[in-house]
Formats: C-alpha cells, sequence, structure tokens
C-alpha cells in the first residue's frame, strides 16, 4: 500500500543519534525544574549570540513589522513566491559569505539557489547531480543526518573515506582512492565527493592542503565536489577557515562547474527554525534545474524579509561575526578544560559547535558494543546527551562529539561535575578490585545521586 | 558519462507548458495602470489579492504576532531554535480548527494527524513520495493543475494517467471515464497507486459533488487504492452550496475508522484562502500512522519557518478573525466573478458555471479557426500578444478538447478587470467583423483590423514576443 521508501524504513533515524535525542525529550535538564534531567549535548546548536540579533530587532522594529519607510511590505511579501528568492536576500548573503571568508571569494547571487535549510539543499544537490544507485564519497566519521539526506529520497549511495585519528584525520590520497576502488567493487557509479568544512563532528576546518588535495582528485575522476561550509562563520581559531572556492582560484578552477558551495543560516546564526539554506553552483544547469526544485521547500518570504534586512546591516554582520567566534572560542576552552580535568581528552578543534572527544580508555573492551554500553552509561547514569561516534560512521570505537554552544555556563558547569564524577568512580571501580566493590557501590551511588534523578528502569533500558 | 541526473538533463520538470511560457512573456511586459498601461494583463495567476486589507488591519491590532512577542515577551530565541518538524503545537491546533470552520464544524481534524509542509506544492510531491514507486501511477480528472506534471512527477517518478472529463457533462468525474483511465495504466503496464483530484477543482472552478466524491470513494474500496483530495480552494466556495469535503462523505458513509479512511489522505494550503503563497504554509491530513510519521519525517526537506508558524497561528487561532475573514472573502470572491462572467457575457463568451476557485473555466470554442489544438494555441498566442491577456490555455491543463481556458478574476483590481474586459470584447468584435467580410476583402480587413488593435497593441519587436527555448 505505501512506498518502499515508508516500509523499509530507510529514513536512516534509528540511529542512536536521533534515539538520544528521544531519551533527552524524556527527561530534559533544567536548572530549577528538573536538575537531574539529562544535560542535551548532542545537539549542535549556537545559543551563544541570541542578545545580539534581539538587540538589532529591538533597534529596528519595522522590519519585524513588515514595514519598510514606513509603508506596509505585507502584501508584496505574501504573493512573493517567485523561486529565484528576494533579491535583496539573496545580494545580503553574497555579502555575508564573502565576509566570512575575509572577502578572498566572491559571490555572485544569480548563482545562488535558496533552500529550506541545508537540509533541504543537500537533497536538491543529489537529485541534480546523481542517479538511483549512483554514489557520493563522504570522509568518516560525518554527520548522521546526511544518511538521511542524501540517501533516503533520491536512492544514492554514500560511501565512506576512511579517516583515522592517527593522523588527526586528515584525508589522504590513499583514503580516497580506496573509498573510489570500494564504491567500484560495490558496482557504484561515484558521481561526486561531499565534504564538511568545518567538520561535523570533528569541529576542525579542512587544510589547503586537503582541499588541493580533493579538487585534484575530483578534476582527475571527472566528478563533483560539494563542499557544505554551514559551519563557516564558527571557526573561532587558526588555521583560518579556508573555502573549497578559494582554493578553486589558486588552482584556476574558480569557474569549474563541479564545485558547489553548500550554506545555511541555523549554526552561524543560530537560526535553525527559520529554515535557510542554499547551493551555490557556477553550473548554469544545476541552478537552473535547483532553482525549479525549490519549489519544494521554498524560504517563507517573511523571513527572506527580516534576514535580508539583518544581514544587509554591515556593522551588525562585523560585530556579530567577531563577538561570536569569541564566545565559540572561550566556550570551547572551558568544555576542553573540563574535560582535561577528568582525564579526558579531545581532538584539537579550531571551529564548529562541538568537540570530538576521546574516550577511548574508558571502554571495556576496543569494540563498537562497548561504545555503545558506554554511551547508554553516560545517557542513563550520568545524564548527558552525547553522541557516539559509531552514529556517525567513525572507524574507531570510543569517540564522542559533545557539543558546548547550546547551553549556559552553569549547565556546562553541571555537565562537567557529572563528567569528573563518573570518571573518578570509574577509576575507582578499576583500582580497587572485588573486595571493595561494596564499600566503593555506594560511595558510586552517593555520587551518582547527586545528579541522577530516579530514572524508572524502563526508560533507559529499551532495546534499540 | 553524464555529469548531472537525468532528473536535469531530461528536462523533466514539465515547466516547457504554455503555462509557465505565458508568464514569462508577462514578466517582460506586465500591465500597470500608471507605469505601463498597454502592458500584458495577469489573467493566468491564480492568487486571491482580494482581503488583505482584512489581514493587515488585524496585524496592526496584534502587533506581537509578527513581533515575535508572546504577552510582551520576546520569543524569539524559542522560535529560532524550534526545528520540531511535528510543528508548533499552537499551529496545528490553529489550523485544524481553520479547516474544520471551512467545512462549518461538520468534520473534525486531528492536529496530530497534520504534516506540515513548505506549501502544498511540497506537501503533494511527499504524498507522492509515502505512496508511490517510481513508475507508479495515479489517475487525475482532466483538466488539471498544470504544476502536477512537475510536482508529482519529477522527482516521485510517478506516473499520471489521466481520468477524461468532458463538456458535455460539465467536466464531472463518471464511472466510465474512472474505469477507462484504469484500463489504460493497465494497458501501459502502470501499477495505479491510487486518485488525485483537487477540489475545488482547478482549473474548472466547480465543487466536486457528493454523488463523484461517493463515486471515487467506491472506486477506491474495490481497487484497494489511495485517493489524494487537494482541498487547498475549499475557502473560495462562494455559492449558495456548500462545499462538501471528502471527509464529509467517509462521515456519512460511516467509514471514519475504516481501512478506507487510511487510504483518504487530504492536502490543504494558506496560499489561496489566505492569499498568502509567499509564507509557503501547507499541510498533509491523513488517517494512515506510518504515512504521517513518514512524511512527518520527509517534511524536514521543507519545513514552515518557525517565524510564519508563529504569526499564523496567533491570526488563526483569532476565531473572530477567521469567521470575519471567511464571510468576507467569500462575497468578495462572488463579486468579481460575477464582474468576469458578466463581462465575457458582453463579449458574447461564456464559462462554465462555477461556485468557487479564483477563476472562470471559459468557453472559446466559437473562436478557434479549427476545432484543434493547434488553433487553440493559436488563439492563445493572439490572447497573449494583441488582446495583450495572460490566460492560460485548455491544453496545458491537459484538457481534452480544444478551445477551453482558465481566465483569474482575484489577482486584480476592480478597474484593471474592467480593461481586460474591454480588451477581449473589442477583439472579439474585430474577429467577428473579420469573419463576416469575404476573402476578397482581404485588404481591408488587415487595416480594420489593425485600427481596432492599435488602441491598445504595444508595438513589440518580434524578437520579444517569442519565448525562449527550454
Amino acid at each position: 500500500m505505501l512506498s518502499s521508501k515508508v516500509i523499509n524504513e530507510s529514513h536512516g533515524q534509528d540511529s542512536s543519534y536521533f534515539l538520544g535525542w528521544q531519551e533527552y525529550e524524556k527527561n530534559p535538564f533544567h536548572e530549577t525544574l528538573n536538575p537531574s534531567g539529562i544535560v542535551q549535548m548532542g545537539l549542535a546548536e549556537n545559543q551563544l549570540s541570541f542578545d545580539l540579533i534581539e538587540s538589532w530587532l529591538d533597534d529596528h522594529p519595522e522590519v519585524l513589522g513588515l514595514k519598510k519607510n514606513e509603508e506596509s511590505v505585507f502584501k508584496h511579501l505574501a504573493l512573493f513566491q517567485d523561486y529565484h528568492g528576494l533579491p535583496a536576500f539573496k545580494d545580503a548573503m553574497a555579502k555575508f559569505m564573502e565576509k566570512i571568508r575575509g572577502s578572498k571569494v566572491k559571490f555572485n547571487a544569480n548563482k545562488m539557489v535558496l533552500t529550506a535549510g541545508s537540509t533541504s539543499a543537500n537533497e536538491t544537490l543529489m537529485f541534480c547531480l546523481a542517479n538511483p544507485g549512483d554514489a557520493f564519497l563522504i570522509p568518516a566519521p560525518y554527520y548522521p543526518g546526511f544518511d538521511r539526506d542524501l540517501k533516503w529520497r533520491t536512492g544514492v549511495e554514500i560511501v565512506p573515506i576512511h579517516c583515522v585519528s592517527s593522523n588527526g584525520y586528515k584525508i589522504t590520497k590513499e583514503a580516497l582512492e580506496d573509498a573510489y576502488e570500494r564504491a567500484h567493487k560495490l558496482n557504484l557509479n561515484v558521481k561526486g565527493v561531499l565534504i564538511t568544512n568545518p567538520s561535523n563532528p570533528l569541529g576542525t576546518s579542512t587544510t589547503r592542503g586537503e582541499l588541493d588535495l580533493l579538487l585534484t582528485f575530483t578534476s582527475a575522476k571527472k566528478i563533483h565536489m560539494v563542499s557544505d561550509e554551514i559551519y563557516s562563520g564558527t571557526v573561532f581559531d587558526s588555521p583560518e577557515f579556508t573555502s573549497v572556492l578559494e582554493v578553486a582560484k589558486d588552482k584556476n578552477m574558480d569557474l569549474d562547474e563541479k564545485i558547489h558551495v553548500v550554506y545555511s543560516l541555523s549554526k552561524d546564526l543560530g537560526l535553525p527554525g527559520f529554515r535557510v539554506g542554499l547551493i551555490y553552483s557556477n553550473n548554469e544547469k544545476v541552478v537552473s534545474a535547483a532553482t525549479k526544485m525549490s519549489s519544494f521547500g521554498l524560504i517563507s518570504s517573511q523571513t527572506q524579509h527580516l534576514l535580508a534586512n539583518l544581514l544587509s546591516d554591515e556593522r551588525f554582520t562585523t560585530k556579530y561575526l567577531e563577538v561570536n567566534r569569541k564566545r565559540l572560542r572561550e566556550r570551547r576552552d572551558r568544555l576542553v578544560s573540563g574535560l582535561k580535568k577528568a582525564g579526558i581528552g579531545c581532538l584539537k578543534s579550531n571551529g564548529g559547535l562541538f568537540c570530538w572527544v576521546d574516550l577511548r580508555h574508558l571502554l571495556k573492551s576496543n569494540t563498537f558494543e562497548a561504545e555503545h554500553s558506554l554511551w547508554t552509561k553516560i545517557v542513563c547514569e550520568v545524564g548527558l546527551n552525547i553522541s557516539p561516534g559509531s552514529s556517525c560512521h567513525s572507524d574507531e570505537p570510543g569517540w564522542f562529539r559533545v557539543c558546548f554552544a547550546n547551553m549556559s555556563d552553569q549547565t556546562l558547569e553541571v555537565a562537567m561535575d557529572r563528567v569528573h564524577g563518573f570518571v573518578e568512580a570509574m577509576v575507582m571501580n578499576t583500582n580497587h578490585g572485588k573486595q571493595k566493590r561494596t564499600m566503593w557501590d555506594s560511595r558510586r551511588r552517593s555520587l551518582i545521586n547527586k545528579w541522577v534523578s530516579k530514572l524508572s528502569s524502563v526508560q533507559c533500558e529499551s532495546e534499540r | 558519462m553524464k555529469q548531472l541526473s537525468t532528473k536535469v538533463t531530461s528536462n523533466a520538470h514539465g515547466q516547457d507548458s504554455s503555462y509557465f511560457l505565458g508568464w514569462e512573456e508577462y514578466e517582460k511586459n506586465p500591465y500597470d495602470e500608471i507605469k505601463n498601461p498597454n502592458g500584458i494583463i495577469q489573467m493566468g495567476l491564480a492568487e486571491n489579492q482580494l482581503c488583505f486589507d482584512l489581514i493587515e488591519t488585524w496585524l496592526a491590532k496584534n502587533p506581537d504576532a509578527a513581533g515575535l512577542k508572546k504577552d510582551g515577551q520576546s520569543i524569539f530565541k524559542e522560535l529560532a531554535l524550534f526545528q520540531d518538524y511535528h510543528g508548533l503545537p499552537e499551529f496545528k491546533k490553529a489550523l485544524a480548527e481553520f479547516m474544520e470552520e471551512i467545512r462549518e464544524n461538520r468534520v473534525t481534524f486531528d492536529p496530530r494527524k497534520i504534516v506540515l509542509a513548505a506549501g502544498s506544492t511540497s506537501a503533494n510531491e511527499t504524498l507522492m513520495f509515502c505512496l508511490a514507486e517510481p513508475g507508479d501511477a495515479f489517475l487525475l480528472p482532466t483538466p488539471y493543475y498544470p504544476g502536477f506534471d512537475r510536482d508529482l512527477k519529477w522527482r516521485t517518478g510517478a506516473e499520471i494517467v489521466p481520468i477524461h472529463c468532458s463538456s458535455s457533462n460539465g467536466f464531472q468525474i463518471t464511472e466510465s471515464a474512472l474505469q477507462q483511465a484504469y484500463q489504460q495504466a493497465q494497458k501501459l503496464d502502470l501499477n495505479v497507486k491510487g486518485i488525485l483530484v483537487t477540489n475545488p477543482s482547478n482549473p474548472l472552478g466547480t465543487m466536486l459533488t457528493r454523488r463523484e466524491l461517493n463515486l471515487l470513494v467506491d472506486f477506491i474500496t474495490s481497487k484497494n487504492i489511495h485517493l489524494i483530495s487537494d482541498e487547498i480552494y475549499s475557502g473560495t466556495v462562494f455559492g449558495f452550496e456548500q462545499f462538501v469535503s471528502v471527509m464529509d462523505v467517509l462521515k456519512e458513509k460511516k467509514l471514519e475508522d475504516s481501512e478506507v479512511s487510511k487510504r483518504v489522505h487530504v492536502v490543504y494550503s494558506l496560499s489561496k484562502d489566505l492569499g498568502l503563497p509567499g509564507f509557503r504554509v501547507g499541510a498533509i491530513y491523513s488517517n494512515d500512522e506510518m504515512v504521517v510519521s513518514a512524511a512527518t519525517k520527509m517534511s524536514s526537506f521543507g519545513l514552515v519557518s518557525s517565524q510564519t508558524q508563529y504569526l499564523l497561528s496567533a491570526l488563526l487561532s483569532d476565531k473572530k478573525f477567521t469567521g470575519t475573514y471567511l464571510n468576507e472573502n467569500k462575497k468578495r470572491l462572488k463579486i468579481r466573478q460575477r464582474q468576469l462572467v458578466s463581462g465575457l457575457e458582453a463579449a458574447g463568451v461564456t464559462c462554465l458555471k462555477s461556485n468557487a476557485g479564483l477563476f472562470c473555466w471559459v468557453d472559446m470554442r466559437h473562436l478557434l479557426d479549427t476545432n484543434t489544438f493547434e488553433a487553440e494555441l493559436e488563439l492563445w498566442k493572439k490572447i497573449v500578444y494583441e488582446v495583450k491577456l495572460n490566460i492560460s490555455p485548455g491544453s496545458s491543463c491537459h484538457c481534452t478538447e480544444p478551445g477551453w481556458f482558465r481566465v483569474c478574476f482575484a489577482n486584480m483590481s476592480e478597474e484593471t478587470l474592467d480593461l481586460a474586459m474591454k480588451r477581449l470584447k473589442e477583439y472579439v468584435e474585430s474577429t467577428d467583423s473579420n469573419r463576416l467580410i469575404s476573402k476578397s476583402s482581404h485588404e481591408r480587413i488587415k487595416s480594420l483590423r489593425k485600427r481596432t488593435v492599435s488602441n491598445w497593441v504595444f508595438r513589440v519587436s518580434w524578437t520579444d514576443r517569442v519565448p525562449d527555448e527550454r
């Protein structure tokens, strides 16, 4: 009766990434109302700079009020459904993207296609670049949502490019060739490579060397290069953010028709609810087709109007980017030092809203089963929803993505206290051995009791 | 090796139809009362511009809705972060109640069965992804909205097989037409997954009768297939008759909790009733949990902006507003439709008797040189380029009989509609007088025509008048 897309449940949403989220929804932490609830550290939201936007809105009430020079623009916006988008908004987005890249790259509004979020942008690009059964190579670990966004309705396959911790997860020529070979062995036609730069979940920006390597590779294989630069405005440390378009320019490939960039305001500006994304491409056919496809996910004109005004204000955007970066760096530093105190290290990052945390030493065995059981403990006993590396298709068990920008300073403190408590208890468990177990058990219980609410065994013990 | 997908290279987007081309022509030379009085009048766009004043007044009285405030407090942050594909609960509740109000509270809508989408364009495509495999078919009564060729088929791979309706019975759906369409699909080796109807109909402007709705429900029951009822124009019914939804019929047949009811899905949008196509607000309503669940996940690809959900939840929760709006909207649509109908009558042109929608289905068969679609296209070109009215030819709506055109009336002022009717009358009169004179007076005809036409024909160079090849 229903399509196989529905029946096969191929939506990719059974992964633990989404399930941890569900667990959090059942018992969410709240400073006063539910202090022993689960702290959400699995959601890559940027809540650090809303005050800047709110004060801009207070200073410009006519924008939300749908007025321009005291004239109502309501009717014009209500009727505006042109899939070419509000010109003022595309211009403002182009300028904003240029600013993020230190003006090293220019963006032409005519090469831009607006979409309802980068979720829509990425899927649309797949519909344009690949046929069902074709494959895209993606460096792993990668954003769990891609399994749904890129594959579900498009029929496209993902073949991971294996990246490992031993070299800081850098993309190598061997890894690229290896992925390409594996795709061929699976009889898959490789249509392109898709990267997220800066990386989700790693929090690191792709180096010039890697970008050069990628473009050389895709150019030689005559395949597409898609760069999802959704986190480009969150790079707060060196090395500076380098866009694929910058390296393309250096290689005289800046008009190359097989390079496409995806962007969104969900992370840099913290506006995932407004559904603002875009595709940027030199390829006229892609722009033309993607524009028509954007009919299936246009941005509300009410929202385009708001953001056209916000982002046209150069003083605002300059200040916002600067302050946002500063706050992100401070918050990241807090997380890193908090983890360090607990003897936990993470991958050195320079961007993003999360850290890639190394919990391998806490695993009972070097397996994904052990990772899963550690994750379950952390969600259910420690009360922190973090994302296990397996949900991001990590090759090595024991890594977790931990978000830091979606909570207050105080909540981050609470989370760090819980981590310390948990690690101490684990260390003691190892040290004391079986005889001291009773004493340790009661001590552990008292430590845990400080912040674990009485979860009924049903909630966290459900089969996954 | 092919660089781009076949979806791109095969130009399968369905947008080469004259529906979109006429639109382009208008864009090049749009009528403006003051700035371009000889331009093309847009009568091919089904927009509802008649009641913005009501909404604007409401917005002025309720600044918090657009101002993203609740009880004077800013909720900007909550909305900025709200990306839950289950939608803003207040909005779904208000939308469900609005849909009930349009159906005079005869049926109820459960907000939990609503899936929000970025417009009905997104809703319809999503339903196709949920109900059909590539190569499966949906049966659609003709004539139908040209956009369906893109929305239902392009990325989904689904096929459309027409249910032929004819003017001989007012384009009503008959049992034999249904059977014929079903068989045709089988001949083409297509697996029929369901039927999709637009009720009230675009482009006809008529409502499906109870008889037709019963026929459809019986048919899908016997064939074990789905029925999608796109009720996007449900709030534009201005005649004396009530709007009858497929939900009404399910209730009357006591099928509300039946297995069949799980295969009946309603699509809605605020683009026509409220005139807000720019805000991208659509919805799927389904009794099938699996469909709701899958469609909800798919809505990730086209969520409604939380900023807009909030504005509209406040607007639609105001029952005083909605009651007044729906009534006033009906009144104004009725008056405007009457104006079009009588204007056409004065030009000796009739249309299908309608009581809903934002357009009339106009009969210009008597103006065709021959009873062919070539002649229809010729007539259409004349009307766009010479009479300077962009109307939609029936062939773009897959009508089986040449000579019918969809003419919109709710997207312009009274004065503009007046002018459009004058232009049409002059054209018809000149064509009539043209026909009365025999071939030997060919030269006289030419000059007479030039004089009549020159009153309002803009001197456009030929290159401008040829639409681009796609």
